[in-house]
């Protein structure tokens, strides 16, 4: 589950780990209001605005800006709030921004250089471990510098039947190029960051930039965190986060099926029972000349009723011109199945009106196969996975 | 010879009496397989399926001689029904449970590691060695026996390619099902390298997908150990979009070397026989065998 900078922010700090504090504001109004309690409690003469959706990038479209008065707040506040949101990591409509967050300016001036860092704690899958990311060159796609130049790029990987030790945050903050308050700073930072991982059951932190203020403070200028949803069962207060504004509605609405469904572009739906054969069948599609319109994985009880709610999902999408139905029946019959598919055919009536493809394999295939074809329905029924995509391609000419 | 599981393996369910572990103890009971017993804790003593239920691992090998175990508990608890199994001296950990904590398999893992035992999967349709023992939930009638090994991340993808093996005329020595979990036990390496030791095995089907690196580090062993027996290869997910997790939580296109494309031509290096069609597979084994 992804969450907000602001919730992210929250999760950290109630670790210990030192943030650029803010206020969440809805409208113009409360931005303001926001921006004067943080100029009471921080001092912070200066504001920046910074648009709350789950992507990155946001200051490449526009939206976080400095607000150096209360009139430029509102203003700022009300130019942001509302707009459709364009990133790198958007889709070119972009995100509608429903909040913002109204933060401290911690770039002030004051007696050594601000210095900006990248710090990542994520699960290295080849170690079974986790580790931390981290590199000197902050506030930059860290992708890029990656890529240019990968010596700046450090892993410091941690046991996790002791967690991370103070050696190892030191040798960080010794990395990066730290001495005296600003490493002790660091050290710290590092510290209560892993802690927080842990203790939150996040699958990814990633704080870019990490500051080094003027006065040498260390703090989580920005936050991604993402929470592990197979964990979120023991963190109810993390699980009220989720913000469904963010995510696909129609991939809501699947989800509380108990369908796991991603929405795609394409043309060609399909229902699937595997997430392996699910994408397999995507790519058979693909192969046969059309594009996925999603990825759909039906789970293990294929019965009338979830074949109906997945052909109601699939088909809320126009551009389908098709369906592909894939089932390779093991503990499920396929005669169950097809069945399912032919009571749901009957109780949508004319709702379905692209051509379906059915192709059941495996425990009673030719029963299911004679089922479906002697239904009297539009619907081409298969046996072999070449034969099913064989049929896409006729059906889609 | 196959391996992993066979005919002589001890094997208790964990998680017995709750209803996925008896739905499927009863399916690998009829279909042959030894299920010596069973473990939940509190319901020791009583007897389940016509088998014994036992409170711990530990009283399972002591009594019965328990050496493998195929897991059903749920997730929350899982993990620890790992460490317990590998605490007790079982040597084969079989974990079906889907939607453990990736925190709890952190710990799991390196318990794991340090035991003289091999955890397969979770979140994996099990191991299956046909005519000898089903340990999993695979349909048990579409492995017949033959000399085809197979490794795979799918379940339902893995039924396919058998079922396609099958249709060629031949058969399978052992099916391994690894998991599509982040933090699985059994990397696609080493269970390549179980069926390339194996002397009954003459060919491997090795079907992944998107995410991770597993097929691209078992690749390169394979060129390593000079290519001694033909590999078939699949990698699932070539339309799949980056940065979405395709129903498997380690089913995520991260960067540009865990692409479906990257990994078929890792693989396509390396000697692999790689098929762009999941329908081709069955066809290319029977070619590379000849």
């Amino acid at each position: 589950m992804n969450l907000h900078e602001y919730q992210g922010k929250e999760i950290l700090a109630s670790f210990g780990v030192k943030v650029q504090r803010g206020i969440v504001a809805h409208n113009p109004q409360e931005a303001v209001a926001g921006a004067k309690q943080l100029t009471e409690e921080t001092g912070t003469g200066w504001h920046v605005i910074k648009a709350q959706i789950h992507a990155g990038g946001r200051g490449k479209g526009g939206g976080v800006k400095l607000a150096k008065n209360l009139k430029e707040v509102e203003d700022i506040a009300d130019q942001i709030i509302g707009m459709d949101l364009v990133t790198p990591q958007t889709s070119k409509e972009g995100k509608r921004v429903h909040q913002v967050l109204v933060a401290e300016d911690v770039y002030y001036p004051g007696p050594s250089e601000t210095s900006e860092f990248y710090m990542s704690v994520l699960l290295d899958r080849s170690k079974g471990r986790n580790m931390i990311m981290y590199s000197t060159e902050g506030g930059m796609d860290i992708e890029e510098v990656a890529e240019k130049t990968p010596h700046l790029i450090f892993n410091e990987e941690v046991d996790p039947a002791i967690g991370l030790m103070p050696f190892q945050a030191r040798r960080i903050a010794f990395n990066l190029g730290l001495s005296g308050n600003a490493f002790k700073e660091m050290v710290k930072f590092v510290s209560s960051l892993y802690t927080a991982y842990v203790k939150s059951d996040a699958s990814l932190f990633e704080i870019n930039p990490v500051l080094k203020t003027s006065d040498d403070k260390i703090l989580a200028v920005d936050a991604k965190v993402t929470i592990d949803d197979n964990a979120l069962y023991r963190h109810a207060d993390y699980a009220e986060m989720r913000d469904l504004r963010e995510e696909d509605p129609i991939e809501v609405e699947a989800k509380a099926a108990g369908l796991n469904f991603v929405n795609l572009d394409g043309n060609v739906g399909c229902m699937v029972n595997g997430a392996g054969l699910a994408m397999a069948t995507m790519d058979l599609i693909k192969m046969a000349g059309g594009a996925p319109a999603n990825f759909l994985d039906v789970g293990g009880t294929a019965d009338a009723k979830r074949v109906e709610t997945a052909f109601r999902i699939i088909l809320k999408d126009t551009n389908v011109k098709a369906i592909l139905v894939n089932i390779f029946g093991g503990i499920v019959r396929c005669d169950r199945v097809a069945q399912g598919i032919v009571d749901a055919y009957k109780n949508m009536g004319d709702a379905i009106n692209v051509p379906i493809i059915v192709r059941l394999q495996g425990t009673n295939a030719e029963i299911a196969k004679e089922l479906i074809d002697n239904s009297g329905l539009a619907v081409h029924s298969a046996i072999e996975f070449q034969e099913a995509a064989d049929k896409v391609q006729e059906v889609l000419k | 010879m196959s391996v992993l599981v066979n005919k002589d393996s001890k094997i208790i369910v964990q998680g017995f009496t709750g209803s996925e572990g008896t739905f499927h103890a009863e399916q690998m009971i009829d279909y042959g397989t030894n299920v010596v017993g069973g473990v939940t804790p509190g319901k020791g003593g009583q007897e389940h399926l016509g088998k014994p239920v036992f409170n711990t691992v530990s009283e399972a090998v002591e009594k019965v001689g328990a050496d493998t175990t195929i897991i059903f508990v749920p997730p929350a608890f899982a993990a620890d029904a790992i460490m317990e199994a590998a605490d007790a001296g079982i040597k084969v950990i079989i974990t079906i449970t889907e939607g453990i904590p990736v925190a709890d398999m952190v710990k799991a893992y390196d318990y794991v590691n340090d035991k003289d035992c091999r955890l397969i999967g979770p979140n994996c349709p099990g191991v299956i060695t046909p005519g000898e023992a089903k340990v999993g939930i695979m349909p048990g009638f579409v492995f017949k026996k033959g000399n085809v090994g197979i490794v795979s991340k799918s379940g339902t993808l893995t039924y396919e390619a058998a079922d396609q093996v099958v249709k060629q005329g031949l058969g399978i020595t052992t099916a391994i099902g690894i998991g599509g979990d982040p933090i699985i036990g059994t990397t696609t390496k080493e269970a390549v390298e179980l069926l390339m030791n194996d002397e009954e095995t003459e060919c491997i089907v090795m079907i992944g997908e998107i995410g991770g690196q597993l097929e691209a580090d078992a690749a390169r062993w394979v060129k390593e150990n000079g290519n001694k027996k033909p590999v078939v290869g699949f990698i699932a997910g070539e339309t799949a979009p980056k940065g979405r997790t395709m129903g498997h939580a380690g089913a995520i296109v991260g960067g540009a070397d865990d692409t479906a494309e990257a990994k078929k031509r890792i693989m396509s290096e390396c000697g692999i026989h790689v098929v762009n069609s999941p329908a081709e597979i069955g066809k290319k084994v029977a070619e590379v065998l000849g």
